[in-house]
């Protein structure tokens, strides 16, 4: 679907109001010097590499963090400004900001919206006040409400709401709660994560009483049913858009697993062009200086051998619904999928785990319970 | 060289009582080596030696000292292992030795092991002089000790010296003591040669080096050998002496020395520890007495985790079988684990190191089964066989009855803790004989146990119910008639043959129970449910369940960061192959130890 012309943009936004408890990613609080220093390295970043990708045309930008919204609004749309000078980014490109509630005025919003930004995803994680105290959010659900309301006024039209499941004390009910409250709000696409306590959160040292795993599928079964319901189709493990066709799928999000070009800028942003992935450091004060003194912030750079594209393009392809073509990895391989994978298709495929649908071979509903499972046999 | 200036000598110590610093004092003040040239212990030079701060391969060391007298004196010192597995090893590394010197820990006194390495020293007519080890620690009893000595072992002790090897203290009193109290040795350099290959070990640079102490003769360069007990001939390449952690190759060796050759030496099966070595071309009347036979106690199967290493496995074996001969190993086949070897050792500890050597010298990845002992199976024909393998167990319509090896075993232990060893061993199936009051704290406890009850966790449960005071030896003694019945393991509904072992039958319940919950915690979920069942004769007497799983998702994956994921993908996928697949089940290889680790909860 995509070119190897075509580029995907992410944009790193490392800061945050305060650490969820439950965050893995890379973000932190800031003082405001700082948050003006770290712009302008990434503009120098940014500028950085205008010449490298002048042949490539950008179909999408993203600003995930962190919290993208937390800074004022000038820095973002500053950035998309620059980005719009120096690469060429589509009329229609699907440009989207991570928002938290309680971060966006109304201000900012129109701010973003006249910038060009026309896809919000917005971190609700749950309408239950309780649940999002626990989990260290800054808002509650009234902060919620308003917030989207702001952004329905200030014209977006396209907004992702994003919820989690499995949470500390989180019951079967007020789950269904929060999902009929996000589908009567109608948005026209809902990511509906299931938590994952990981290694280095203080989640991990707590004592937590956390849905046991038969109550976590049934949560996710749950999801799909209620999702469906009102009208979502999923598209991705964990990703449903409105409506029947891709027009609200999230156009960002399956040029990664369908292994498009995709440039990451900002602090420990990751790259993939043209079967080379890198990344960037972690460390701020670092990457400020060596942008200040014009040197390169990409750490690790890999270059994917043939089997490691093939194994990616299973395991990333696999997370979507349709799952993977085989003419496609064909073409792209020069070898038959069933020959290369003969033994775990065999195997899963009796199993009952994956299933073939025409050219594609996909997860079953009980293959995307234990995706991990099947996904790692696909590694060489 | 002036054999009265040669002393051939060992240190015999327990576990723990300073053997090694010891040596290492020695070697540093004879000067052969620099301060810098001494790594921590240089006798103890493999990895897992290290670790384990045991000794377990006997090495030599050549030392030059120059004594009060104004002389220099040629010391060979032989190192010998400390644990009562490795009883063979002490005897074969005595057998090149005139004398020994006996290490006593000055806060522990004697033990159980002290004993059994004194007499036998003793036995080789080995002369046994003590020093009192560890002085300056707050609770030595020096003068206690010497006592002990005395009375317990019966050897003169009043001028024992008394050292520090920690600090460097009283060494050179040592040094001085072997000149004087172990003789010169006696033999002809006129007569033909008669060497004893005492151990040897393979290099792949200059294949099998031999280890010998020459009893008679000289060997020197170009001249043509035999190997008496296997006939084998080749000619010598290279002489020399042991230099610490090193081989300094010289003319000749000549009789009472101690050092090693190589020659061209095709097959490593050739030169046997024991064997003696003559002058082909002038060859000695009769061979010299070949050490004790040692009979292998304990039997487990070894299998290459991944059975295209079932040659290097092979392979491995024949080389470590050369410098160990108590190792034993024949080829047998498991439906569950396919190609490997049953192996027989002298105790767990020697088990254990096999296997670690085979994992880390050879780089092998094993899978180890169960340890067993030698039953006897006396069946209803009349014939009787040795049971080394529970699944080559008859069916039971044709087994009369069947025998398994007991142990006369004497644990030291302070006289608080006897009640607790006491019940220790009646758990165990032991017979109670006698308890001797050594001192008035500590008492010697003497049981008959059966051998299968102490292979596994018998040491690690005295240690901690006597936190670690008690010492223990044995000995076997015989076989005794006994109700015994093999324990089969079914995973997933599918006998598992390499997990079967045998048990008395008054505790098959209670192991097969344990069994199945130890599998369980060991076997990972699966995508089904997985049925795990002990049987005896077909009958299941216990079972568990491993549940499956219901869910392995990855969510999020953030910012386009593939690679973190992939490595998680991987690190599951790499975990799999660490694990045997039997039928539809996944096993991880510590599964096949777990009977090790029943009785691990008390």
């Amino acid at each position: 679907m995509f070119t190897n012309k075509d580029l995907s943009i992410y944009v790193h936004v490392p800061f945050c109001a305060r650490k969820c408890l439950y965050c893995d990613f890379l973000s932190f609080q800031a003082e405001k010097e700082l948050i003006s220093s770290y712009f302008e390295a990434l503009s120098k970043e940014i500028r950085s590499y205008a010449d490298t990708y002048k042949d490539y045309t950008v179909k999408s930008v993203f600003f995930g963090g962190g919290t993208p919204s937390l800074p004022d609004a000038e820095y973002i749309c500053d950035i998309l400004k620059l980005l719009h000078s120096e690469f060429n980014i589509t009329e229609d490109a699907e440009i989207t900001t991570e928002l938290n509630p309680g971060t966006a005025s109304f201000d900012k919003l129109k701010a973003y919206r006249a910038a060009g930004i026309n896809r919000l995803s917005i971190g609700a994680q749950s309408f239950d006040d309780k649940e999002l105290k626990t989990l260290g959010r800054i808002h509650d659900s009234a902060a919620f409400y308003k917030t989207y309301e702001d952004a329905q006024r200030a014209g977006f039209t396209n907004i992702n709401i994003d919820l989690m499941s499995a949470l500390p004390d989180q019951t079967l009910e007020s789950y269904h709660s929060t999902l009929k409250k996000a589908v009567e709000l109608k948005p026209s696409h809902i990511s509906a994560y299931s938590l994952i306590v990981e290694e280095g959160t203080p989640f991990f040292d707590m004592d937590l009483d956390l849905p046991d795993e038969d109550t976590d599928r049934l949560m996710y079964h749950e999801t799909k049913r209620i999702l469906e319901e009102g009208g979502y189709h999923r598209y991705e493990i964990s990703n449903y858009a409105y409506g029947d066709g891709e027009k609200n799928e999230c156009y960002h999000n399956k040029v990664y697993w369908e292994r498009g070009n995709y440039l990451g800028l900002g602090l420990g942003s990751s790259s993939m062009i043209d079967n080379v992935r890198f990344s960037n450091i972690t460390d701020i004060m670092e990457y400020i200086k060596r942008l200040s003194d014009s040197e390169s912030v990409v750490e690790e750079r890999e270059e994917l051998s043939e089997k490691a594209c093939m194994e990616e393009f299973m395991f990333l392809g696999l997370r979507l619904v349709k799952g993977v073509d085989a003419d496609l990895f064909y073409r792209q391989f020069g070898q038959k999928l069933e020959d290369v994978y003969a033994g775990p298709l065999i195997k899963y495929e009796t199993l009952g785990l994956i299933e073939r649908v025409g050219n594609n071979l996909r997860l079953t509903e009980k293959g995307f319970d234990v995706s991990n499972t099947v996904m790692a046999e696909f590694c060489f | 060289m002036d054999q009265s200036k040669i002393r051939n000598f060992c240190i015999v110590a327990h576990i723990d009582h300073g053997k090694s610093t010891l040596a290492d004092r020695m070697i540093e003040k004879t000067g052969v080596l620099t301060m810098r040239e001494m790594t921590s212990q240089v006798l103890d030079n493999m990895d897992i030696e290290r670790e384990r701060g045991i000794t377990i391969k006997s090495q030599a060391v050549r030392m030059i000292y120059k004594a009060q007298d104004g002389e220099e004196y040629t010391f060979n010192m032989i190192d010998t292992p400390g644990h009562v597995d490795f009883g063979y090893e002490v005897s074969r590394s005595l057998a090149a030795c005139d004398g020994a010197i006996l290490v006593v820990d000055a806060t522990q006194g004697v033990e159980a092991q002290t004993l059994a390495n004194v007499y036998m020293a003793l036995d080789h007519d080995l002369d046994v002089f003590p020093v009192i080890n560890k002085i300056d620690l707050p609770s030595a009893q020096p003068d206690e000790v010497k006592e002990e000595i005395e009375d317990v072992i019966g050897i003169e002790a009043h001028d024992a010296p008394l050292i520090s090897a920690k600090n460097g203290i009283g060494i050179e009193e040592v040094l001085e003591a072997v000149v004087h109290k172990i003789p010169a040795p006696t033999g002809d350099p006129n007569k033909p040669l008669t060497a004893l290959i005492f151990d040897s070990i393979y290099d792949s640079y200059r294949g099998v080096i031999v280890f010998v102490r020459i009893r008679d003769g000289v060997i020197k360069k170009g001249m043509k050998v035999r190997f008496m007990a296997t006939g084998a001939e080749a000619e010598v390449v290279e002489v020399g002496y042991f230099g610490p952690g090193r081989f300094i190759p010289s003319d000749d060796l000549s009789a009472g020395d101690v050092g090693y050759f190589t020659a061209s030496i095709k097959n490593i099966q050739d030169t046997r520890v024991g064997d003696t070595v003559t002058d082909s071309a002038n060859p000695c009347a009769e061979a010299l007495p070949g050490y004790k036979k040692v009979m292998p106690m304990v039997y487990c199967g070894l299998y290459p985790a991944d059975s295209a290493h079932y040659s290097d496995l092979r392979d491995a074996l024949e080389k470590l079988q050369l410098n160990d001969a108590s190792l034993f190993y024949e080829p047998e086949t498991s439906q569950a684990l396919g190609f490997g070897f049953r192996a027989g050792f002298l105790g767990l500890l020697h088990l254990e190191v096999i296997q670690e050597r085979l994992e880390r010298e050879y780089d092998l990845n094993l899978v180890t089964t169960a340890p067993g002992v030698v039953y006897k199976v006396h069946k209803n024909d009349g014939t009787v066989f040795d049971l080394t393998n529970p699944t080559n167990l008859p069916d039971p319509t044709e087994i009369d009855y069947m025998e398994e090896p007991i142990v006369s075993g004497e644990i030291m232990v302070t006289t608080e803790y006897v009640g607790a060893i006491m019940q220790l061993c009646q758990e165990r199936r032991g017979k109670y004989l006698s308890t001797d009051y050594i001192e008035q704290t500590r008492a010697i406890l003497k049981y008959e146990l059966p051998l299968n009850e102490i292979i596994y966790d018998f040491f690690d449960a005295l240690k901690s119910r006597s936190r670690g005071y008690a010492s223990f030896d044995y000995e076997l003694k015989g076989y005794e008639r006994s109700e015994l019945v093999k324990l089969d393991i079914l995973i997933n509904r599918e006998e598992v043959d390499a997990l079967s072992f045998i048990v008395h039958k008054d505790g098959a319940y209670e192991r097969g129970r344990k069994m199945c919950e130890r599998l369980k915690e060991e076997i990972p979920r699966h995508l089904f449910e997985i049925p795990i069942q002990a049987a005896v004769g077909g009958k299941i007497i216990a079972r568990e369940t491993v549940k499956a799983y219901r869910k392995d998702v990855l969510a999020k994956c953030y910012g386009g960061d593939i690679t973190r994921k992939k490595k998680l993908l991987e690190k599951q996928k790499e975990g799999k192959k660490k694990m045997r697949q039997i039928g539809n089940v996944e096993v991880p290889q510590a599964a096949f130890l777990s009977v090790l680790k029943l009785d691990s909860g008390d």
